[in-house]
């Protein structure tokens, strides 16, 4: 019977690259920028680590992508994929690997490339198929949820509209404090209001941006931690859940949910002994690829009551200064989304939060953080929930 | 006895006034409205809209022949007619051909169908075409676009075909070369005066002398010709009254090419009665006259197609710009999006049963209907309990939308929508010829079988949600 990860794995040192166009930087250097402060995070060699996790969406494709550029001595190099949960997952193989005993320090990073494109929004690598599914943007399919979620809880166009812009004004008002944010201001309401529509209802301002970015994280098992610090993040919980299609394809689903977030949520807290998260959690990190995506992640993490996720957005609870913020740190919408770099770029406020590192967005003594990812569309998808910790226990 | 044994039509939603081509150019031009066929809409797709139609009388199963005749073919080489077997879903062991090259192609396939449903042969048909004309020219103005399909046998027949008489000539009055785009013509009065006066009238007094019948002893006489100058001078000269010719339609939706005579052929069943005969002519390096007499099965059809219908169900919102780029004739900046890739032929094979006829599947062990088809059940997880269970033709609903301007398209923004099917089943499809302003979740829509674009000389077609119009 599996019992969990809870507390078995910690992390000891984290970086992460300044995300944003970084015409100048190839991956190398984004992927040398991170590992070089994680590595001195955690005061440790980088031939000290006996394997690593690459996470990458479409910068590459096997471990060599990274083995080739970072020149790690033949050392075990995974290259993990799954959409959005991209870094996430590489962290979760990361921790599996400390924890089974196969190896006793190991490398979670993840990296993204996209402005070397020439794309305006986010290119998906081409799969083989008979292409009569209709060819979306990424906002088309998230809009979904912003006119089913309306229809459903009667909100008026205003109404959704001012929820949605409220989300993007904190997101952005939080991001203006991160030196390692691409954008760093904020945004007036009224911008926000008056952005043009790209995919309906969702409006230019509703959308994260398009970034490169790498971020990276050193794991150990618990009991090593210690070698190197006194103060690591501790791995509460690590949950992936990918969906069957079965919102996809049938009708009772009403596209104001993501079912595959509440059954990675379910589980994680689970696993890490959460039994109220809106009262435990003191962050979260959460995938705002969309502003309409955050307002159902809310719901779907049971950190709002099924339709009062737009109420709590305007009453401000999830703001920086709120009873529970979220995307403290700016979320995709300030950082943009460089696909394989953000699950861990999320982990990193964590780990800046719980060290008194965060600068203007310092909260008091955060306990325990959340973060969320999903890739795909929200009717068929991967989710993934990490649950991480200050304290044992 | 063969003949007709029912008919269908297609005329695209869209209407371009002449006004804006006037206005483009600035010189006068004909009055009235062209049917113009949507940027994802071709010979193929309004073919088989129009034996869609057609098959709303008829068991495809039934059906032992199928015909497609145009002269706007999507493709130099592959046949088109297997198209229209996929998604009217008829037996596999049907015969199928193109006709094309000609404006007459229409009536040599009725007549090739005829000769089937001689010896006993169902046989479905459909005629459809969307030629261009280069721009500032009489062509384009005149010009539109639609199809019409026909089903004949010798059961049940509703128009009898009394006898036939054709003329063929090597005759350049107008001709495209394999590479150009626009239709060329030569010189008028050459080719009124010397070929399509003569032909046509040595056609009619040929029909007219096999079955022994005068001018006046038609209901309806349906003439093609390149204008209705032409047409209307030629009855006379054959000796029919004003009151006895089909209109051309030119007016209201214009000269559908080799689609055109047969349009009119359906527009004259709109009020037929028992009895009446109509004589049928086309034209095009020669002539095929036929003579109809409609019999009193005309009055037993379940469901009567009309022509007025269509040619009332229209949006005529449209600017000459869009028409041009509709039909790719201005080169538009593309979006900052990867290139279209093509369509796996292996995979668009596989999942012809979806493609073709819209088929999905219903789990026999929980019941629910589901799209795409699957071998294991969205619901149950029952491996291999499936039995296929069509969409087409099931009541559908708008489950969410979304308007997207950031996708490529001819048209802008692209509408996706999430249509439920009545019992079980959803898909997501695109919704065109619809009003921004108008979609509505719940809203009830049909489903219309469309080309959504070519890539690699490929023609990738499959089905998208239309507003409900009739």
């Amino acid at each position: 019977m599996a019992v969990g990860i809870k507390d078995k794995a910690a992390v000891v040192g984290m970086g992460c690259s300044k995300f944003g166009e970084r015409f100048d930087c190839s991956l190398e250097d984004l992927m040398l920028e991170a590992v070089t402060e994680a590595l001195k995070d955690a005061n440790i060699e980088f031939n000290d680590i006996d394997a690593f996790w690459f996470g990458t969406y479409c910068s590459g494709l096997a471990g060599d992508t990274f083995s080739n550029r970072m020149k790690s001595q033949y050392k075990p190099v995974t290259r993990i994929e799954n959409k959005c949960c991209t870094g996430t997952d590489a962290f979760r193989n990361a921790c599996y690997a400390v924890i089974s005993g196969a190896c006793d320090v190991a490398m979670a990073i993840g990296a993204e490339k996209l402005k070397d494109g020439g794309y305006s929004g986010l290119a998906i690598p081409n799969v083989e198929s008979d292409r009569t599914v209709p060819d979306l943007s990424a906002p088309a399919m998230f809009a979904f949820l912003g006119s089913s979620y309306a229809h459903k809880y009667g909100l008026t166009e205003k109404q959704l509209r001012g929820t949605l812009a409220r989300i993007a004004f904190k997101n952005h008002s939080n991001g203006a404090l991160n030196p390692k944010a691409m954008f760093q201001a904020e945004v007036p309401m009224k911008k926000i209001l008056e952005s043009p529509v790209i995919a309906y209802p969702l409006t230019l301002m509703d959308c994260s941006g398009v970034a490169d970015g790498c971020s990276c994280a050193i794991i150990t098992r618990t009991e090593d931690a210690k070698k190197y610090r006194n103060d690591p993040m501790y791995v509460k919980a690590m949950q992936i859940a990918a969906g069957p299609a079965h919102s996809e394809r049938h009708q009772s689903y009403d596209f104001t949910t993501v079912k595959e977030t509440c059954y990675a949520a379910e589980a994680a807290y689970r696993e890490a002994g959460i039994t109220e998260p809106r009262n435990q959690i003191n962050l979260a990190e959460v995938h705002d690829c969309f502003t309409v995506t955050e307002l159902t992640i809310y719901e779907d993490l049971l950190l709002s009551e099924r339709g009062d996720g737009w109420k709590d957005v305007m009453r401000g609870v999830f703001d920086r200064g709120g009873v529970l913020p979220v995307n403290i740190d700016g979320g995709l919408k300030s950082f943009g989304h460089p696909i394989g770099a953000s699950g861990i770029r999320m982990l990193y406020e964590m780990w800046l939060q719980f060290h008194e590192k965060a600068g203007l967005r310092q909260r008091e003594n955060p306990k325990l953080g959340l973060t969320h990812n999903m890739g795909g569309t929200p009717y068929s998808c991967v989710a993934g929930v990490t649950i991480v910790g200050k304290e044992l226990g | 006895m063969a003949g007709i044994t029912t008919y269908g039509a297609y005329i695209p939603y869209n209407r371009l006034d002449r006004e804006r081509i006037k206005e483009a150019f600035g010189k006068p031009v004909l009055t009235g409205e062209k049917a113009v066929a949507n940027y994802d809409e071709d010979s193929i797709t309004m073919g088989v809209s129009a034996a869609l139609d057609c098959c709303k009388n008829i068991n495809p199963q039934d059906i032992d022949a199928i015909y497609f005749a145009t002269t706007t073919s999507p493709y130099k080489e592959k046949q088109c007619a297997t198209v229209i077997s996929g998604v009217i879903d008829s037996r596999k062991s049907v015969r199928t051909a193109d006709f094309g090259n000609s404006l007459r192609c229409g009536s040599t396939a009725l007549l090739a169908a005829m000769d089937g449903a001689k010896n006993g042969l169902n046989v479905l048909l459909s005629v459809s075409d969307c030629r261009l004309g280069a721009a500032d020219g009489l062509n384009e103005v005149v010009f539109g676009d639609g199809a019409v399909s026909f089903a004949l046998g010798n059961k049940n027949v509703i128009a009898e075909i009394l006898d036939w008489y054709s003329i063929s000539s090597d005759f350049h009055d107008q001709w495209r070369a394999t590479d150009d785009i626009f239709v060329r013509n030569w010189e008028e009065r050459f080719c009124v005066t010397q070929g399509y006066n003569k032909f046509m009238i040595e056609a009619a007094e040929g029909v007219m002398t096999k079955t022994g019948l005068k001018p006046e002893d038609f209901y309806r006489v349906v003439i093609y010709a390149h204008s209705t100058r032409y047409q209307l001078e030629i009855a006379k000269k054959i000796g029919f009254r004003p009151d006895q010719i089909q209109d051309s339609l030119y007016a209201s939706i214009g000269n559908t090419g080799a689609a055109s005579a047969p349009m009119m052929l359906v527009a004259s069943f709109e009020e037929a009665q028992p009895g009446d005969k109509i004589l049928f002519m086309t034209y095009g390096e020669g002539s095929d006259a036929v003579v109809f007499e409609v019999t009193k099965e005309i009055l037993k059809l379940k469901y009567r197609p009309s022509i007025n219908k269509y040619i009332n169900t229209k949006k005529v919102t449209m600017n000459y710009e869009k028409y041009l780029r509709w039909r790719k004739l201005i080169i538009t900046e593309p979006a900052k999006r990867p290139r279209q890739e093509r369509s796996s032929l292996p995979e668009y094979y596989r999942n012809s049963d979806k493609n073709f006829a819209l088929y999905g599947c219903r789990c026999t062990n929980c019941g629910t209907p589901q799209f795409p088809p699957t071998r294991i059940c969205i619901q149950c997880q029952a491996v291999d309990k499936m039995e296929k269970y069509r969409m087409y033709g099931k009541k559908a609903t708008i489950a969410s939308y979304t308007v997207d301007y950031l996708a490529e398209s001819l048209d802008p923004p692209n509408v996706i929508v999430v249509v439920d099917f009545e019992g079980g089943g959803r898909m997501f499809c695109h919704l065109i010829d619809c009003d921004l302003d108008r979609i509505q979740i719940g809203m009830e829509v049909d489903m219309s079988y469309r080309r959504l674009f070519v890539e690699g000389g490929i023609h990738t077609y499959f089905w998208k949600a239309i507003f409900k119009k009739h």
